[in-house]
C-alpha cells in the first residue's frame, strides 16, 4: 500500500497548507467588502497574506491543525481495515514532517505522545457505494471553531424558538451571536436539523464538504441558508469579532429524520482557515484528480 | 502604529487605547491552558522565566527541531483566550505581566485585572499562523515540554514587529463587550 501511504500524506499536506479555491474566493470577496483602513480590513489583509504564505512555504495555514477527519467513499468490499492502518501511519509521518502539529492528547492523563494517533484519532467515516470509485476527503478542524459549535433542543423558550423553521432560524442566529469572534470569523456554518444528538453533529460537519458557493436543492433550506447568511452579516460582528461587514462566508444546512419526541438543531462552526481537500484515487492508491 | 518593546512599562500600557494597532518586539512567553491552570494552583515559574513587564502569548506553536538541536517555529497564531478567564487576572497580578496576546477577547474579570494591574489585551489574527511565525525570529528556550506536551509548553520566543490590535485596555474598555452589545441589539431587530 505504498502509493496509498504517500497519497494520504500529500492529502494531509495540501489540506493543512492550501486553502481550497472556493473558500479563497469567498475570503477575497469579504476583503473587498470591508471598509477601508479599519482593523477589520487589516485583519482580512493579514488573512489573505497568510493564505499565500502557507501555500508558498507548504506549512500549516493555522498552527491548530485540528481534529483529523477522514471521509471515504469506497466500493463495496473495500478493505477499510488496511486503509485505517495506512492512514494512521500517514498521519504520524505527516506530523514528523511538520504538516500537522503534535495535536492529540490523552484525555485522562493529559499526555501528548506526538503521533496524532489514539482512540478516535484520526476519525474515519466510510461510505460504501456500488461504483468502483475511491474518493478520500479530509477535514482538519481546529479547536477554536469546534468550541463554539452548539446544539439546541427545540422548543427553546429563552429564544422563543418553536419546532419550525423560524425556531431553527432563531437558534442558529443565537449561535452566531454567542460565537462572536471566538471561532476565527468570518466563519462558515454547517447545520443539521433533526437526527439524534450524535448524528446531528456528524451530519452538520459533512455540510462542510459542499462547495462554498453551491445552492441547496431543497427550496426551504436554500431560503433559510440565504436568510441566515444575510442576517448574520447585518450583526456587525465582523472578521475576528472586530466589528465589520462579514461575519459569515457561508451557511450550509441539511435535514435528517428525527423521532417525534426530539427536535435538535446541531450547528458546527468552521473558521476562515477552512481546511478540507479530497482526491479520487485509483486501485493502487495513486491520486487521479483533486476534488476541490 | 505603536511600537512596543519588552519589558513594557506601566506608563506605556496606560497610554494604549482600544483600537490601537501595535507591533511587538522583544521576548514573549507562550502559555495556554495547562500553564495557566498550573500557575493558578500555586505552581512556580521555571527558572529562567521572568514575566515582570513581560508578555504572555496564548499560543501552541508548531515547532520543528533541526539536526543541531535548534528549534524553529513554523506556525504560530494565537489560540482562543477565553479559556484562561478564570486564571488570567490573578496571574497578571502575581507575576507582573503587562501584556496578554491571544484571540477572541476575554471577560470582565480579566478586564478588571487589566485596569487594576496596568495590563493590556493584544488581539492577534487568529489562524494567521504563517504571517505571525515570520515575526518570530528565534526560539530561546522551552520549559515544561515533557510535562505538558509541545503545544502546551512555555516557549520563550524572540519577536520582531509582531502585529496586534489592542481590544481590551487598562481603562475598562473592551471592544469585545462593545461589539457583543451592538450585535445583540442588531439581532433583536432582525428576529
Amino acid at each position: 500500500m505504498e502509493p496509498l501511504f504517500e497519497s494520504l500524506i500529500e492529502i494531509v499536506r495540501r489540506t493543512s497548507a492550501e486553502i481550497p479555491d472556493d473558500v479563497q474566493r469567498g475570503i477575497l470577496a469579504a476583503l473587498e467588502n470591508e471598509k477601508k483602513d479599519t482593523i477589520a480590513e487589516n485583519a482580512m489583509k493579514i488573512i489573505e497574506r497568510n493564505i499565500a504564505l502557507a501555500k508558498e512555504k507548504s506549512q500549516p495555514l493555522c498552527q491548530d491543525t485540528g481534529s483529523v477527519l477522514f471521509y471515504v467513499d469506497c466500493p463495496v468490499g473495500f478493505d477499510q481495515v488496511t486503509f485505517e492502518e495506512t492512514a494512521r501511519a500517514a498521519v504520524t509521518e505527516a506530523t514528523k514532517r511538520g504538516y500537522l502539529r503534535q495535536n492529540s492528547v490523552d484525555s485522562l492523563t493529559g499526555k501528548n505522545d506526538g503521533t496524532n494517533v489514539g482512540p478516535g484519532a484520526p476519525a474515519f467515516h466510510f461510505h460504501q457505494h456500488r461504483g468502483d470509485q475511491l474518493e478520500v476527503r479530509l477535514m482538519l478542524k481546529g479547536g477554536g471553531c469546534e468550541n463554539v459549535g452548539a446544539q439546541y433542543s427545540l422548543p427553546y423558550t429563552p429564544l422563543k424558538a418553536n419546532r419550525d423553521l423560524d425556531g431553527c432560524r432563531r437558534v442558529i442566529l443565537d449561535a452566531v451571536q454567542q460565537a462572536q469572534g471566538k471561532g476565527c470569523g468570518p466563519g462558515i456554518l454547517g447545520i443539521c436539523i433533526g437526527g439524534d444528538r450524535a448524528t446531528g453533529y456528524e451530519r452538520s460537519k459533512t455540510q462542510f464538504l459542499r462547495m462554498l458557493d453551491d445552492r441547496n436543492d431543497n427550496a426551504d433550506l436554500d431560503a433559510l441558508e440565504q436568510d441566515i447568511l444575510s442576517t448574520a452579516n447585518k450583526l456587525g460582528i465582523g472578521p475576528m469579532g472586530f466589528g465589520g461587514n462579514t461575519t459569515l462566508l457561508g451557511v450550509k444546512i441539511c435535514a435528517a429524520n428525527r423521532v417525534p419526541a426530539s427536535y435538535f438543531v446541531s450547528i458546527s462552526y468552521m473558521c476562515w482557515a477552512f481546511r478540507r481537500h479530497g482526491a479520487k484515487l485509483d486501485g493502487v492508491g495513486e491520486i487521479q484528480e483533486w476534488l476541490y | 502604529m505603536t511600537e512596543l518593546k519588552t519589558p513594557i512599562t506601566e506608563e506605556q500600557v496606560r497610554s494604549l487605547k482600544v483600537g490601537d494597532q501595535v507591533t511587538i518586539s522583544g521576548v514573549v512567553f507562550t502559555g495556554r491552558d495547562a500553564v495557566h491552570k498550573y500557575l493558578h494552583e500555586g505552581g512556580e515559574l521555571p527558572e529562567g522565566v521572568n514575566l515582570e513587564g513581560g508578555i504572555i502569548y496564548h499560543c501552541g506553536p508548531v515547532v520543528q527541531q533541526d539536526e543541531n538541536g535548534e528549534w524553529h517555529v513554523t506556525a504560530a497564531g494565537p489560540t482562543t483566550s477565553i479559556r484562561e478567564e478564570p486564571y488570567q487576572a490573578d496571574i497578571m497580578k502575581k507575576f507582573g505581566v503587562r501584556g496578554v496576546i491571544g484571540k477572541g477577547g476575554m471577560g470582565p474579570k480579566t478586564l478588571a485585572g487589566c485596569a487594576e494591574n496596568g495590563c493590556v489585551y493584544l488581539h492577534g489574527i487568529g489562524g494567521a499562523a504563517q504571517v505571525l511565525a515570520e515575526h518570530i525570529t528565534k526560539v530561546r528556550n522551552v520549559y515544561f515540554k515533557e510535562e505538558f506536551g509541545s503545544p502546551e509548553a512555555i516557549w520563550e520566543l524572540e519577536v520582531e514587529g509582531f502585529p496586534a490590535v489592542v481590544t481590551m485596555d487598562s481603562h475598562n474598555e473592551s471592544l469585545h463587550a462593545d461589539v457583543a452589545a451592538a450585535s445583540q441589539a442588531a439581532l433583536e431587530e432582525n428576529l
